[in-house]
């Protein structure tokens, strides 16, 4: 319910994390010369650990990229910013969407930063097709959850 | 030296999250309400992302290899199969749902909330039943014998 209030529109600083964001699936470029995909690189933790067909093999980077993925919000509070975050509190809902993002990206080869930034900064048109179809899955969702069924999201 | 550009690599991909609003759950789910409480926001995440990506995978792309790797490695399927749309169909209801994607729920992670901790344990269990599926390849096969 405490979700379902607005949000303030924060276009500078949306714009200022997204060119980190960038700057970040570049540096993975020209580094190791993949793409910046979180799904690919969870796949590198769960192939460290399980043997799954189609888990990529190079993990040492992948492994430290995760650390310094969870380790980030405590760099922003050391840099003196702060950590504004409000998570739904329906745990069964939670674990339904996390299991549906999870098999989701698997099956569909990529997520928001995949497909949806380094696909589209490689004009893959499968990208455009996958962004413009969770894109959709997302609002219609959203709509569904707020607006028809109401309550709880 | 590849384990240290890796973490660095990293924290700036969480720190971009964090800064641009994108591992909020409120912001997201406001961003996809377009018919209430319509935050725009993640459109500039979106859009910013994109385009330093786009300019710097150009100048990056005229060395001959990657700094600490033997080549450059970008996906080379160019087809629309089930797998890619189901997948993320079923991918943006699940985001739509929880308000994370998985980038954004690697970083909220240490924050230690119940709803995350939940999101992160039932993502990694849905990637490794969509790692089996996809190797068993159930979508195409099916999509094949109609």
């Amino acid at each position: 319910m405490e979700l379902e209030t607005a949000t303030a529109f924060t276009p500078w600083a949306s714009l200022g994390g997204g060119v980190l964001i960038g700057l970040s699936a570049v540096m993975v470029m020209g580094l190791f010369g993949r793409i910046a995909g979180i799904t690919g690189i969870t796949n590198g933790l769960i192939g460290a650990a399980l043997p799954v067909p189609g888990t990529p093999a190079d993990r040492d980077w992948r492994l430290a990229f995760l650390a310094g993925l969870i380790l980030a919000p405590f760099g922003v509070m050391i840099a003196g910013g702060s950590v504004a975050q409000t998570v739904p509190s329906n745990l069964p809902g939670m674990a339904i969407a996390g299991l549906l993002v999870g098999a989701g990206t698997a099956l569909g080869s990529g997520c928001t930063s995949g497909h949806g930034v380094c696909g589209l900064a490689r004009l893959s048109t499968r990208s455009a097709v996958a962004v413009a179809t969770f894109m959709a899955a997302g609002v219609v969702t959203v709509f569904v959850l707020r607006h028809v069924i109401g309550g709880g999201f | 030296m590849r384990t240290f550009f890796g973490f660095l690599s990293g924290l700036v991909f969480g720190v971009g999250l964090v800064i641009s609003g994108m591992s909020d759950p409120a912001k997201v789910l406001n961003f996809l309400d377009v018919a209430g409480t319509w935050d725009p926001s993640l459109a500039f995440v979106m859009g910013g992302a994109t385009l330093t990506a786009f300019i710097g995978y150009r100048l990056v792309w005229r060395r001959p290899k990657p700094v600490l790797d033997t080549s450059f490695d970008v996906p080379k399927a160019t087809h629309i199969d089930p797998d890619l749309v189901v997948g993320s169909a079923m991918f943006g209801i699940g985001w739509g749902i929880g308000g994370f994607c998985p980038g954004p729920a690697w970083t909220a992670l240490p924050l230690l909330e119940p709803g995350t901790i939940i999101f992160i344990i039932a993502m990694l269990a849905g990637l490794w039943l969509g790692l089996q599926a996809k190797a068993g390849q159930i979508l195409t096969k099916v999509g094949s014998t109609r």
